[in-house]
This record gives C-alpha cells, structure tokens and sequence, in this order.
C-alpha cells in the first residue's frame, strides 16, 4: 500500500514537473527568444543593446509610449469616475436597472472592434474638432473598451458584500450617501476596483485596432509600423510591454491574495479609532 | 430621550395595492421599550423601517418627540439600528465600527475614544477593540453591533430581529441581557421579532401585527390574558391557545352535544355562533364521561411539565386540542382523556368577526 502511494505520488510529482515544464517553455520561449532577437547585431556577431535604447531615444517611439502610458492613466481614471459610482448608485438605489447598466457594459465585447470604430469614426470627426486632434481623446473609446472587462470585476467585488444593509447600517449612524460611498462601500470594493483598474491598463497597452484605424500614433500601432522598417526596435518595444503588461497581472492576483489574507489573519489594524 | 408617535402612517409600496403598513397608530414613551411581533410578512419590519428613515412613509406621520421625521433623511433622525445581519463593516476594526457613529458626528477624538471604552467596558467587548469582525464570533458581533448603536448615543434604538442569527441558548441569554441594558440606558426602543416568546418576555409592551395592521398594542400579560381577536388569541402563548367552535345556548358553549361553561355576563352578549379559547393550561381533568374527549396523539414532557397533543371527539374542534399536564404524570398514547375548564378562564370571540367578547 504504502509502496503504491509512494510510486503514486511520485508519478504526480513528475507530472505536475512536465506540465509546469511545458507551460514554462510556451511562455517563455518566445519571450527569450524577442529579448535574443531584439539584442543581435543585424548581419553581425555580437550583441547589442542599440534597440532597447531606440525605446527612449526614437522620437516618434518615445512619445508614442508618453501617449500609451497617458491613455492608459486617463482611461483608467475615467472608467474608474464613470463605472464605481454608477454601479454603485445602481446597487442601492435602482436596483431595477442593473439588467440594463450589464447589458449596455457587456455591449463592446459582443460588437468587434473594427465595427465600433468604422461607427465611431464619425463621432470621432467631432471629436477632434472639438478637443483637437490629439491621440489622447482616444480615451473616449478606450473607456467603452474595457467597460466589459470592468463591469465584471466591480460586479463581482459588490456583489461578494451586502451593500444594501451596509449602506442602511450606516446611513442610520448618521452617514450621508457620499460618505456612505466613500467610507463605507468603496473600502469595501477596493480589490475590485483595483483589479479593474489593472486590467484596463493590460487592454489600453495593447490595443491596435482603434488606434490604427483611427490613424493615433500609440505604443502598439508604432510597434507595428516599426516592424516593417526597424524589427529588433519593434521587437524590444514589444517585449517591454509583454513584461510590463505581466507584471501588472502578477501585482493584480497579489493584490487580491493580500487583502483575502489580510481578512483571514485579522491583524489589528493601526488606525483604530482615527 | 424621546417618545415615538406613529400618527396613520402608512407604506404602500409602488405597484401594489395593499399597504405593506396601514394606519398604524402607535404612541410609545419615554424610554418604553416596545417590541413589533407578527408573523412573516405582517408589516413589522416596514414599521421599524419608516420610523428608521429607510422606508418612505407614504401617508401619516411619524413623530420622534415633537419632531415631525417623516420626511427626514435617517441620518437626521438622531436614532441607531441594529440589523439582523449586524451590518458590521468588514474593513474597519470593532473600534473603529463602534466610533464610526461619532466621526460622523465629528466628536472629538477623545471623547471618541473615551464612548467606545465605555460601551466596550458595558458589552465586555475590550479584549476585542482591535479585531476585525471577521474574527468574532456570532454572540461577539451582536454585541457590537449593540455597542455601535449604544455609542452613539441616540433619543431611539430601532432593532430589526437583532438576535434571529445567534443560536437557540444564545438568544435566550442574550434577550435577557439587551433588556437590562435598555432599562439601564433608559433609551426608547422599538424592537422587531418573530418570536412572540422574545417579544413577551422583552417588552414593556407588545404590538401585534398581521397583514400591515395593528392587532393590538398591550402589555405582554394583558395580551395574554385578554386577546382582543382570534389572531391575538392564537399568535401569543406557546403552545397555542385551543380554539374551538361552539354555539351560544344559555350561558354555555355547546360543542356538539358536549357544554363548556363560560361566564355569564359574556354569554348574554354573544350571539349564537362563537368561538371559546381555553389556554393549554386551563384545562382540568376529570372522570370518564364528564368533558371533552381527548385522544392522545403526542406526549411532550419537558420536566416542568408537560403538553399533551391529541384529538378530540366533539364537533367544532381543531384536529389539534393542546392541554398541559402535570410533568410527573404520564399519559401514554391512543389513551383517551377528559377535559373541562372554568368559565373564568374561557375566551369567548365572535365567530364571524373574530373579536373578544369583553363583559
């Protein structure tokens, strides 16, 4: 018996080797092979890091990655602005509308992209006369981009509370609705918030489509135009956001991990009282 | 400290056309402690809600002493609630959940500090300030919750079946300690519950309520001792109060051809079609022939005493005649016993309007 559970578990153990092995090898692979592709003399031997220091020294790369970092910023802000309080105010308040407010988030990811900007580009025409045309008022579309993938993580943080007896709770303690919202609900959605707020940030770093169609010079349109001139350049670029965008995913599943043990070890917190 | 005033109010919810409370007239004094029972559904929950601010009145008022809240924002009604649920909030410690009422009010931190102590001290809650409520059990959160609305320090404490989630011992503790601490605050309370042995043993007095309306509003023996309808008769006491049908002739009930006496000056009253209410315990045994048959279906001896469950030949009666018995007496099943009671202690209702003949 104990033989056989010995032999069992090893077999796991050989297992659980191979499938990490394997998953190992399919992801990094092709990032090891862009970091040896993107630091290879062109024609030569030897290495160079002349690609990687095109990413803050090519002009056109440069602001293209000012004008990715930004939209990603007032992307996330919007969204933020836009979404929490709404969801919210929908939660407590009208309740009957919540079908709709899910449909219409839920709306950008039944539609391709190409077809919301080929209906878009006409209010686009407005847009730039109105605010000029800098690539930054991609924000607008960009906010109803990632509203699916928003929508859902908010959704899922207030819907793990009771927001409605929270609310009462504290409302009957003398607490008005913003800081109901503020105090009470917002602290209480935060890994919620967070996650979106990461997640809009991956969908703007890599987002193609609109910005190509609608001719804005962002981060990954420029990526693609420079992999028809300059390879290993577009290439570093490439990489640089595969790691960013992972990182961002890495610190998001930390993010909720250290609020859930937080809540489980129940630490005293430090501003009792405050 | 403030008397509370329920002056016609009325919730009737968009989309329907019976009021979920109607005409609620309640008066209830300095430091009273009032609790709301009735089954589910009755209405007792909106009650407590309207005069909390969270549920709109749509006719009537509402008065907290002299001040008209019926339009206020609960915040501005200077009361505290305590949920069911306890409504705790997960991120802050017990501390700051029991402070949160004070920082709203913007009292200064140490007197902040100086409350929460205090109310701690009272619900023996201090070793447990700096947890978060995750970390507490059941008993623990109930208390806090307690302490969050004690903190504050408010003219009326609205609880909403604050002790439904603790189990059964608990609550039975529990009941007893929230009634001393509300005599000894001294604060008008208006509690909701289910259970009408919470409701008795809690209140100064008890509203019953059933379907949005008032049934009565009495002190928890006067309810007992003199229901003023049939749904009164046979929400209150446990186990319930034996209805049975009977017909008026010359100052007995007839049962079939069976008599049960009842008082006089009642009888005269009463038409000839009403109902008699005998409590479990007012039943008196006696010999073979002499009152009601009953067949025993069930024995509960609970050391105390004791209930017998079992049928009863005579027309008119429930499936179900309920008589408490001497615990030490044992009574077996398919045994027939013989049941009778005096006429001072017979309840006589109107059959068809289900109120309490009163001599």
């Amino acid at each position: 018996m104990r033989a056989d559970a010995t032999r069992g578990s090893i077999a796991w153990r050989v297992v659980r080797a191979v499938a990490l092995l394997a998953f190992a090898v399919f992801f990094l692979v092709p990032l090891l092979s862009m970091a040896d592709f993107s630091t290879r003399v062109v024609g030569g031997t030897g290495r160079t890091a002349q690609p990687w220091e095109n990413l803050v020294q090519d002009p056109m790369l440069r602001s293209s990655i000012v004008t990715s970092l930004l939209l990603a910023l007032l992307t996330t802000v919007l969204m933020l602005v836009l979404l929490t309080p709404t969801m919210i105010w929908v939660r407590l308040r009208v309740p009957a509308a919540s079908r709709l407010v899910e449909f219409l988030c839920l709306l950008p990811l039944t539609v391709p992209p190409l077809v919301i900007v080929v209906g878009i580009s006409n209010v686009y025409a407005w847009v730039s006369y109105l605010l000029g045309n800098s690539p930054l008022t991609l924000t607008f579309a960009y906010v109803v981009l990632v509203l699916p993938y928003a929508y859902r993580s908010l959704d899922a943080a207030l819907g793990s509370i009771n927001v409605v007896t929270l609310a009462e709770a504290a409302r009957s303690l003398g607490a008005g609705w913003t800081t109901v919202i503020v105090r009470v609900v917002l602290p209480n959605i935060w890994p919620g918030v967070t996650s979106a707020a990461f997640v809009a940030v991956a969908l703007v770093l890599g987002e193609y489509t609109f910005a190509s169609l609608l001719n804005f010079e962002t981060l990954p349109y420029v990526i693609g135009l420079l992999g028809k001139s300059d390879a290993p350049t577009s290439t570093a670029a490439s990489l640089a956001v595969l790691v960013l965008a992972s990182l961002l995913l890495v610190a998001l599943t930390f993010v909720g991990r250290d609020n859930r043990r937080e809540s489980r070890r129940d630490k005293p917190s430090r501003g009792a009282l405050t | 400290m403030a008397t509370v005033t329920y002056d016609h109010a009325q919730r009737l919810y968009p989309g329907s056309d019976k009021p979920a409370v109607d005409d609620l007239n309640l008066e209830i004094d300095d430091g009273e402690f009032l609790v709301l029972v009735g089954p589910s559904g009755c209405g007792k929950s909106t009650s407590l809600r309207m005069l909390a601010g969270l549920e709109e009145v749509t006719d009537g008022r509402i008065r907290i002493g002299d001040r008209d809240v019926t339009h206020l924002p609960p915040k501005e009604r200077d009361i505290a609630m305590v949920f069911q649920n306890y409504a705790l909030y997960p991120h802050m410690s017990v501390a700051e959940n029991m402070a949160f009422s004070l920082k709203m009010a913007k009292v200064p931190k140490e007197e902040r500090m100086q409350r929460v102590k205090d109310a701690a001290k009272l619900l023996d809650l201090e070793e447990y300030l700096e947890r978060k409520p995750k970390a507490l059990s059941g008993g623990q959160r109930q208390r806090v919750a307690m302490g969050r609305a004690i903190v504050r320090q408010p003219q009326v404490f609205c609880m909403d079946e604050p002790l439904s989630n603790l189990d059964a011992k608990l609550r039975v503790s529990t009941r007893t300690q929230i009634a001393a601490l509300q005599q000894r605050l001294g604060v008008t309370t208006v509690y909701v519950t289910h259970d009408q042995v919470e409701a008795m043993t809690m209140g100064d007095r008890v509203a019953v309520l059933k379907d949005g309306i008032l049934q009565q509003a009495d002190t928890p023996l006067n309810l007992y001792d003199k229901p003023a309808n049939l749904f009164v008769a046979g929400f209150i006491g446990s186990p319930a109060m034996n209805l049975l049908k009977a017909h008026n002739v010359d100052g007995h009930a007839k049962l079939g051809n069976i008599e049960v006496p009842i008082d006089r000056s009642l009888a005269t009253k009463a038409g000839g079609d009403i109902i008699i209410g005998v409590r479990p315990e007012n039943w008196r045994l006696v010999s073979e022939g002499e009152g009601i048959p009953v067949k025993v279906n069930v024995v509960e001896e609970l050391g105390a005493d004791g209930f017998v469950y079992g049928t009863s030949g005579a027309e008119g009666t429930p499936d179900e005649v309920i008589i408490r018995i001497d615990a030490r007496r044992t009574h077996r099943k398919g045994e027939t016993l013989y049941v009778t009671t005096d006429p001072a202690k017979v309840h006589v209702f109107e059959a068809e309007s289900g109120l309490r003949i009163t001599g």
